[in-house]
């Protein structure tokens, strides 16, 4: 039953380690150079889903203030300001600068989501699909080269020297 | 011992003259007379420079200049003692004869690529003079390195077959033992020590490493250098004698076979330091691996018919009586290796430039075809005898001078039963190379026994080659009647230790 | 501009990289001095950098102003600023190389290959320079892809190498990311300084999780470096590719990831966590050694010139893995100092035989036949980096084994010491078949001296300059390195003397 429960407490990190590793063996056994792409493609999304699952939060948003939360009823006058500044502060322990402006501005980390790592996702999925879009024009370069896209055939032709 | 030192660029501008020499040699390249005028200029300074050093150091003093810290605590030096004087002056002073001879040779049999071979040659002396007068294990092993790079070229001049594979030997046991061998062992004692490596009289290893370490750097050291011949590496040199003559005559009996063993005294007096070695004993293994060279060495050039193949088997066997001394560590002994290395270079580049002048006159390389040559080739035979006199150490040359203290030596170090290996490879000395010249006089054949001598028969090489092995044949009776010169040197080297 | 001067050794590559590619294909002509000028910018920029830091102690530059540690910041030590000038500087001269050889090789895609190549450039040196754990992933991710597409430019055999690149080297970068989201589970931060302090604070080195994101980021870094067993992909894609992308690629791809593993063992986790706690000097410097010997030995199994330079690239990798595990502050010098040392050796050679494939069109060892008499300064410049390789002295080439062989001696890692000795003899064995070949001639005659007029009817036939210069800027390059390894090796000792471990002291 610890097993069980081990696993249930942290089960994003064990979804991510069986899609990484289904990915890591298109990589490695399949034959096909698309499948083996599509392998590597499932391999990068298992990670990207370990950092998207790490900014989770139970019970937490998503990490934008509301007008309500930043403009409460009794701060109207100091209105202009606000909505310049804030964006930046969220989602971040320090927030000194914006202080004089919003002194009884609370902001609990635990209702939303650590926005962090999906931006850095948002970073990784380009990096991602560029990463696709090279492999594949390199397979279809491989393609108009040898004719195949099958490894075993083209490994067979250059060992037959063509 | 070196109760005062000068600063001086001499001993730099000595080494690197005849590399910028090298310049002139190939930008003069398609006009030979001034290109090998540029060579004679160039051995002419370096041998006057190297000369100009002389009062200084025979007045007990030493010659220094720093170059270059190159690594922390570490720097490119040069230092001129005894040692390297008496070194630096056979080098300087042969590479003059050899040049004279070269030309002879290479344009008697009309090389190719002369320019090169002059160039590498030019270069090959620097690194020479260099080794000479190192300062530290460092320079040392920079310009050893220098050297069998810088030989390569001339070892395969003739680009042919044999030749690749001849180069192909040479490097591979040369480079091969140096990177092999001395560079751990360089670095292990710069580690140990974190010293700058300088040779000091009474070595600087003393307290700084075990029995064992100093077991294991020692065999490191001595088979590293591997230029010196020793068993079992010495098969580098048989392989070089595809070189053409000049290159076997300087190089392979005077100039890097010299620096190997050169290497090896240095590193004995001047890192290890004959105290440090006898009191670990040390020097009894080498003494017998040395031994068995010189008997086996000497066994081998009997059964050899090529004569320069006789010769380089010779030259591994005599390098090892200079190792020899060097390793039975008493005073006699080390001065009898350091004449040594002057006398055997006299004795033996004669041998060789023989043998090369045989070789342009006629043609032949073979022991078994030179019956009766003496007659055609009399100036030429009577410098061979000389040079083998030298060589197995007989009266009137001077070999005779650097056996005796040898044998002295040993005796001094209480290893009578070395004497007996000087007694059979003494005989084996004269065995293989006195006939040689008593054939050439007095053939077998009767038919070329009756023919008659007369000076117009004679067909000697061109006189390029025949002056510098005259030369160094008087040389090498001169040093028998003269060695006060020679031992002055050797004796300020070990004169420190008591 | 000097205080910007941080900035712009990845900046001016980048933003020229765009204007080539948009003006590149209607004014072909200007891409290369383009390139080229850029270039020599990155480079005077990092050279400044460098004497700053050797003024000034290290620099904190914000990218855009941010404060760390949320926004990326450039943090240049003396490590990083020693690598970006050799790796700006080895960009420029294979740039000046690829004037002949891009139009030789890939005529119809100049402008994208400039492109291409100046992008590499920016995510090697941005690699080098940022502080920034995520962005180095992104810049990893840049000269990764940039370099595919640079291979897969190569003919036939080039573009299946490149795809087996893509594969295995999209493990390697994954691996990292995975690892630095570990780093950032327990620390929150980013920033590579911040990291160490994190951990240092919270005192978590105990904790399994850094003990994973170590070994997959070094895993990562590893594949991506090609250390053996994991350089599958190495040798193809660096000896079917474009000569250019050969000669950048091979010098600076490996050796900046040398440099990422230590900024990371060293900078973020610490060297008290790295060898003192882990204590797996002992297996990664044997590692290293079969590294070495298993790079050795294959390089002397090739006869397609640069298949043998690629398989001595994995030789050389692991002297440096292995140079950085001794857990020695000389093998750590010996390391770094090789990374600079390797590049222009690398790079030396690599130039040679893209000079020697553009010149004949082989790609086979006997393409050199008679070279000596065909191209003296050629040969001249192939020598001093073959000395280099062998490490004869003074080429930088010696002194690095000088101080990776001292380290070994020190650490007492013997192993270590004879594999670096058994790879120079088989890069001197390597080599000389080399020169013998360019030497002797692929049949020398079986006779006795034969004449030169016979064979080699022709005069000297060099290759042009702007091919020749950067081949002989590199061997001179070489040469200085070496002479004065010492104030190269003194800004190193300021960056290794504050990690206090090792035996001696500098």
């Amino acid at each position: 039953m610890e097993i069980f429960e081990a696993i249930s407490a942290k089960f994003n990190f064990w979804i991510y380690i069986i899609i990484m590793m289904i990915g890591l063996y298109a990589m490695i056994a399949k034959n096909n150079l698309i499948k083996k792409l599509i392998g590597m493609s499932i391999f990068q999304t298992a990670i990207i889903l370990f950092y998207v699952s790490i900014g989770v939060k139970d019970g937490a948003s998503i990490p934008i203030l509301y007008h309500d939360q930043v403009h409460p009823e009794h701060h109207d006058e100091s209105h202009g300001d606000h909505s310049a500044h804030s964006p930046s502060t969220d989602g971040h322990d320090s927030h000194a600068a914006e202080d004089r402006y919003l002194p009884e501005l609370v902001v609990d980390g635990n209702d939303f989501a650590n926005p962090l790592p999906h931006v850095l996702m948002l970073t990784a999925i380009v990096v991602g699909v560029s990463t696709l879009g090279v492999g594949l024009a390199v397979t279809q370069k491989v393609y108009r080269e040898y004719g195949s896209i099958e490894e075993s055939e083209i490994l067979e032709m250059i060992k037959s020297g063509k | 011992m070196s109760s005062e030192s000068i600063t001086s660029f001499t001993p730099v501008f000595a080494s690197i003259v005849s590399l910028l020499a090298v310049l002139p040699i190939a930008l003069l390249g398609k006009k030979p007379n001034l290109r090998e005028g540029a060579t004679f200029v160039a051995a002419f300074i370096k041998f006057g420079l190297v000369l100009s050093m002389l009062p200084a150091i025979l007045a007990g003093k030493t010659i220094e200049y720093t170059i270059w810290e190159i690594v922390p605590n570490l720097e490119i030096a040069f230092r001129v003692d005894g040692l390297g004087m008496l070194f630096g002056l056979v080098a300087s002073s042969l590479w003059i004869v050899t040049s004279l001879y070269s030309i002879g040779y290479m344009r008697g049999l009309k090389e190719h690529s002369q320019t090169r071979f002059f160039s590498f040659f030019a270069v090959s002396l620097s690194a020479t003079i260099g080794v000479a007068f190192a300062a530290n294990l460092f320079t040392l092993y920079l310009f050893y390195e220098m050297l069998s790079l810088a030989t390569y070229p001339l070892v395969t001049h003739h680009q042919d077959k044999e030749a690749r594979i001849g180069g192909r030997t040479y490097l591979t046991y040369l480079l091969s033992t140096s990177i092999g061998f001395v560079l751990p062992a360089m670095i292990f004692v710069y580690v140990k020590t974190g010293s700058s490596m300088d040779f000091s009289s009474d070595g600087f290893l003393n307290g700084h490493i075990g029995a064992t370490e100093a077991l294991i750097l020692l065999l490191l050291f001595t088979f590293g250098f591997a230029k010196s011949g020793l068993m079992p590496f010495h098969s580098w040199l048989p392989g070089a004698m595809v070189a053409p003559t000049p290159v076997s005559a300087l190089l392979h009996a005077v100039a890097v076979v010299k620096v190997g063993v050169f290497c090896i005294l240095r590193v004995y007096t001047g890192v290890f330091g004959t105290d440090f070695l006898q009191s670990l004993d040390l020097g009894v293994v080498v003494a017998w691996i040395a031994a068995f060279t010189i008997v086996v060495s000497s066994l081998i050039a009997l059964s050899q018919d090529n004569l320069k193949r006789r010769l380089a088997f010779s030259t591994v066997g005599q390098l090892s009586y200079i190792i020899l001394g060097a390793a039975l560590l008493s005073d006699r002994a080390v001065t009898g290796s350091m004449t040594h290395i002057a006398m055997h270079a006299v004795g033996k580049i004669t041998l060789f430039m023989c043998a090369g002048a045989v070789f342009v006159a006629t043609g032949k390389k073979y022991i078994s075809q030179m019956d009766g040559l003496g007659k055609k080739m009399p100036i030429t035979f009577a410098a061979f005898s000389i040079g083998a006199l030298s060589v197995i150490g007989l009266p009137p040359a001077g070999g005779l001078i650097s056996k005796f203290y040898l044998v002295t030596g040993a005796m001094d170090a209480g290893q009578s039963a070395l004497l007996v290996i000087f007694l059979i490879s003494t005989i084996l000395n004269a065995a293989y190379l006195l006939p040689i010249g008593y054939r050439a006089f007095f053939p077998k054949d009767p038919k070329l026994a009756a023919e008659p001598f007369s000076w117009k028969n004679t067909q000697e090489a061109s006189w390029q080659c025949i002056t510098p092995l005259s030369v160094t044949a008087v040389l090498a009776v001169i040093l028998f009647i003269k060695p006060q010169l020679l031992l002055q040197l050797a004796g300020l080297m070990v004169g420190g230790n008591g | 501009m000097i205080e910007q001067a941080p900035a712009l050794i990845l900046l001016v590559p980048f933003f020229v990289s765009i204007f080539v590619a948009l003006l590149g294909n209607r004014f072909q002509g200007i891409c290369f001095p383009l390139s080229v000028l850029s270039l020599i910018g990155s480079v005077a920029a990092s050279v400044t950098t460098l004497g700053r830091v050797i003024n000034e102690g290290t620099i904190r530059y914000r990218l855009g102003g941010w404060e760390p540690p949320m926004g990326i910041e450039f943090r240049i030590d003396a490590l990083n600023a020693l690598v970006a000038v050799a790796v700006s500087g080895v960009g420029l001269l294979a740039a000046i190389y690829s004037k002949r050889a891009v139009l030789a090789e890939t005529p119809d895609k100049v402008s994208q290959y400039y492109t291409l190549f100046l992008l590499l450039i920016t995510g090697l040196l941005g690699m080098v320079i940022t502080g920034d754990a995520f962005n180095l992933y992104v810049l990893l991710e840049v000269s990764a892809l940039t370099s595919y597409a640079l291979i897969a430019m190569g003919p036939k055999r080039a573009t299946l190498a490149a795809y087996k690149y893509v594969i295995i080297g999209t493990i390697g970068a994954s691996f990292y990311l995975l690892g630095v989201g570990y780093l950032y589970i327990k620390t929150g931060s980013l920033n590579m300084f911040d990291i160490h302090e994190q951990l240092i604070a919270r005192d978590i080195f105990d904790s399994p999780a850094i003990l994973v994101a170590f070994i997959v980021i070094t895993v990562g870094v590893w594949i991506k470096m090609a250390f053996f067993p994991l350089h599958a992909w190495l040798p193809n894609s660096y000896a079917y590719a474009p000569t250019t992308s050969s000669a950048i690629l091979g010098p600076l791809m490996t050796k900046v990831m040398i440099y990422v593993m230590i900024r990371l063992t060293f900078t973020v986790f610490g060297s008290d966590f790295a060898f003192i706690q882990l204590d797996w000097s002992d297996i990664i410097v044997w590692m290293s050694v079969v590294a070495i010997l298993a790079g050795s030995i294959s390089a002397l199994a090739q006869t397609d010139l640069r298949k043998m330079l690629s398989f001595l690239i994995i030789a050389e990798v692991g002297y440096m893995v292995g140079g950085v595990w001794l857990a020695d502050d000389m093998g750590l010098v010996g390391s770094i100092y090789h990374i600079i040392a390797d590049a222009f050796m690398t790079l030396c050679v690599f130039l040679f035989a893209g000079i020697i494939f553009v010149k004949t069109g082989k790609r086979d060892i006997t393409a050199l036949d008679g070279l000596f008499t065909k191209m003296p300064l050629t040969m001249v410049g192939l020598l001093v980096g073959a000395f280099s390789l062998i490490g004869i002295p003074p080429t930088a080439g010696f002194f690095s084994k000088w101080y990776l062989i001292q380290g070994g001696v020190a650490s007492g890692h013997w192993e270590y010491v004879i594999a670096l000795l058994i790879s120079s003899l088989i890069n001197a064995v390597l080599f000389f078949r080399i020169i013998e070949i360019a030497y002797f001639g692929v049949k020398p005659a079986e006779g006795h001296g034969h004449h030169d007029s016979d064979t080699h009817e022709s005069g000297p036939n060099e290759a042009s300059f702007s091919m020749l210069f950067p081949l002989l800027a590199t061997a001179a390059a070489l040469l200085v390195i070496g002479l004065y390894n010492q104030d190269i090796v003194a800004i190193i000792s300021s960056f290794v003397s504050q990690f206090n471990f090792g035996v001696i002291g500098i």
